[in-house]
């Protein structure tokens, strides 16, 4: 029975007293084998769970235990899982969305921060905590005049711990990079791999975009700025290794599709794509229901399952099994091994977000760019 | 074989070398080669900090870029060589990783131990036969190398030994650092270093430390990518071949992992096979036997750390 059942099935009438020990007793949401327990205790006319969990539905009502302030909702969530939710606390017609105040685990992301609930078996990577052995790399600003985006577009460039201009780097395009670095931790990530020698130092350009749902959208003057402007730019600046296999491109969501849209588009130019829940939206026949937003990818997606070329050499795509692109991601898999290049899939119990990209990162960046982890002992 | 050794852990972050130094009773120049750092060869200061002495950097990582320039056709044989060092690795590997598989197979099983156990040795044997098939293939392609480029007898080359001669000549000590293993081990011998810093005790640690022996094994059980199979990758400089220096053990290998602590040490019984953690050393005057600081370590063939005592 689980904990939640046995307090109610405790006393007629629970007491405050009651509540409050069980609350000090527990840590929430409550895990107990494949049954998640969230609680929350105060005063609303409904409580719902706001979940981001692509199958089951998305919005869940809390129980009141009868007489008190305490509300519950068990959830079934198989183990290894890794999903974030918000609580909405409704007060007649207004609708108020809280993080779980029982629940110190947030993530934050662009829009804010949610909850975090985690099932047996998900530890967060130790690759993802400060390392205080770990040299730290630095963050240049730079910008450059774009014909192709029609303005001065600005940048970051990450070097890694030990940058030294006499040697020859790798260079990762990173496609919503201050957003990479901000909710998925990619400066500690790096700094942390290339010290555990897993990942190569490299150079990463780490690009953002104002108008990201129209220029990551495959749009042209997006894969023009980056082959023709960026990487040019920055292959006079720094002290950048020339072969296909030491440039990449990089991306979640829409900058998935920035980064095979712009490689699709200039083959033979990089030679790595980490593809993340890549929103690949496709339709075999009829119109697609996703927006207007995705009508160019829609129709870069098809042109592309069409016709895919050999854009890359080596890929690796990840998604969450929690989100609504996993069948559009799977889909890619075959048609991308069909093309003859070396591909990487990895799938995880999680959801459409910034810490699901952040636990993909050693997976990937290890394969595309390994490092001398079996040559150097330091 | 005959000379005083002291092999360190790991010294970048708690560096023991100056108390080693001073423990031999040394005082006077330290020769230092760091191409195990390539590029970054240079950046002794901290060493030269630490040691409160003079390093002379014998700078044999910029030697070899600059040999190479200056003779083209002994870079062009290096380069054949290393390609065909790297098929001979790729190919070790494929039979390797069968074998090693078979052997945690049969470490793992609790079948009668009068039945499994000679199929453990056996394995066993098929293993270190492997290990010694591919080290005797390698030291073929280096004595066809060396039969081809006649490196001793290059002018270039020549006259860098002379100078690193000359600077070891003013030195009391050689120290070698580690850093990436194939660079550094390929520096030293083309330079002949050990030949030529013949009269003076040697300090190394990581790679330094492992290049020094007869077998250089790479290794990592949890890599982000592949089997994590320990490997040989070279024949060393034979000047010790009783041990297996393993530096940073404790975070390259599972330790808590008994069958693959055991089947390390098997392999490659009777040398020991030494987690050098920082602030440990070990060090062997002459013929003697290695003296190991306090709390050394080496893997056992139960499948546990056992103490390393003076042996």
């Amino acid at each position: 029975m689980l904990a939640i059942h046995r307090l109610e099935e405790s006393r007629k009438r629970l007491s405050g007293k009651a509540i409050d020990e069980f609350l000090a007793s527990h840590t929430f949401p409550l895990v107990e084998g494949p049954s998640v327990t969230f609680v929350f205790r105060g005063e609303a006319d409904n409580v719902l769970l706001q979940h981001f969990i692509y199958g089951l539905p998305t919005s869940r009502p809390f129980r009141r235990i009868k007489g008190t302030d305490l509300w519950y909702l068990v959830l079934e969530v198989p183990g290894e899982s890794r999903f974030e939710y918000k609580l909405n606390l409704v007060h007649g017609n207004a609708h108020q969305w809280i993080r779980d105040p029982l629940n110190p685990l947030n993530a934050r992301d662009p829009f804010g921060a949610n909850s975090v609930a985690t099932t047996a078996g998900y530890e967060r990577p130790d690759w993802t905590y400060f390392d205080p052995e770990a040299r730290t790399g630095s963050f240049e600003e730079r910008s450059l005049k774009s014909k192709a985006l029609g303005r001065r577009q600005s940048f970051q460039v990450y070097l890694p711990a030990r940058f030294r201009k006499s040697r020859r780097y790798p260079l990762l395009v990173c496609h919503d990079g201050d957003d990479y670095v901000n909710y998925a931790s990619l400066g500690l990530v790096l700094d942390n791999l290339i010290h555990r020698l897993e990942v190569a130092p490299m150079v990463v350009a780490l690009v953002s975009s104002p108008r990201r749902l129209v220029e990551y959208a495959a749009d042209p003057g997006h894969a023009s700025f980056v082959a023709e402007e960026l990487v040019p730019y920055l292959e006079k600046e720094l002290p950048l290794d020339r072969g296909i296999e030491a440039r990449g491109l990089m991306g979640a969501s829409f900058g998935g599709v920035a980064s095979l849209s712009t490689a699709w588009r200039y083959p033979g130019r990089f030679g790595r794509l980490l593809l993340q829940s890549g929103s690949f939206a496709f339709t075999d026949i009829g119109h697609h229901k996703r927006g207007p937003a995705f009508d160019p990818v829609v129709e870069f997606v098809n042109a592309f399952r069409n016709s895919p070329g050999k854009p890359s050499e080596k890929v690796f795509v990840s998604c969450g099994t929690y989100e609504s692109l996993i069948y559009e991601n799977r889909s890619l898999v075959p048609l991308l091994q069909n093309t003859g290049m070396e591909v990487r899939y990895s799938e995880a119990r999680d959801g459409h977000n910034w810490e699901n990209w952040r636990d993909r990162l050693r997976q990937g960046l290890s394969w595309l760019f390994p490092g001398p982890l079996w040559m150097v002992y330091e | 074989m005959a000379k005083t050794i002291v092999l360190l852990g790991p010294q970048r972050l708690q560096p023991i070398l100056v108390s080693a130094y001073e423990e031999l009773g040394l005082d006077g120049p330290m020769a230092a080669v760091t191409a195990g750092w390539q590029e970054r060869e240079a950046e002794v200061e901290e060493m030269r900090e630490h040691l409160g002495r003079p390093v002379a950097n014998l700078r044999l990582y910029a030697r070899a870029e600059q040999l190479f320039a200056q003779d083209r056709e002994l870079a062009a044989l290096y380069r054949e060589r290393q390609d065909v060092l790297r098929q001979l690795q790729d190919l070790y590997r494929v039979r390797l990783a069968h074998i090693l598989r078979a052997a945690r197979d049969l470490a793992s099983r609790l079948t009668e131990p009068s039945l499994v156990e000679p199929e453990r040795e056996a394995v066993m044997t098929s293993l270190r036969a492997l290990d010694d098939h591919h080290l005797g293939r390698l030291r073929a392609v280096h004595e066809e190398f060396d039969a081809k480029a006649r490196p001793l007898e290059r002018p270039a080359l020549l006259r860098h030994r002379h100078e690193i001669a000359k600077q070891l000549g003013a030195s009391v000590a050689l120290a070698i650092a580690g850093g990436h293993v194939a660079v550094l081990l390929n520096r030293l011998r083309l330079f002949g270093v050990v030949e030529l810093a013949a009269r003076l005790p040697i300090f190394a640690w990581s790679a330094g430390a492992m290049v020094l022996g007869s077998k250089v094994v790479l290794f990592h059980d949890s890599p982000p990518q592949g089997a994590g199979d320990a490997e040989v990758v070279e024949s060393g400089l034979h000047l010790y071949d009783d041990l297996i220096p393993l530096p940073h053990a404790s975070k390259r290998l599972r330790l808590d992992d008994p069958v693959r602590v055991s089947l390390f040490a098997r392999r490659f019984a009777p040398a020991r096979c030494v987690a050098f953690e920082p602030k440990v050393q070990l060090v062997r005057k002459g013929g003697a036997a290695w003296r190991p600081s306090a709390g050394v370590q080496k893997l056992g063939e139960s499948g546990n750390l056992e103490p390393m005592r003076s042996a």
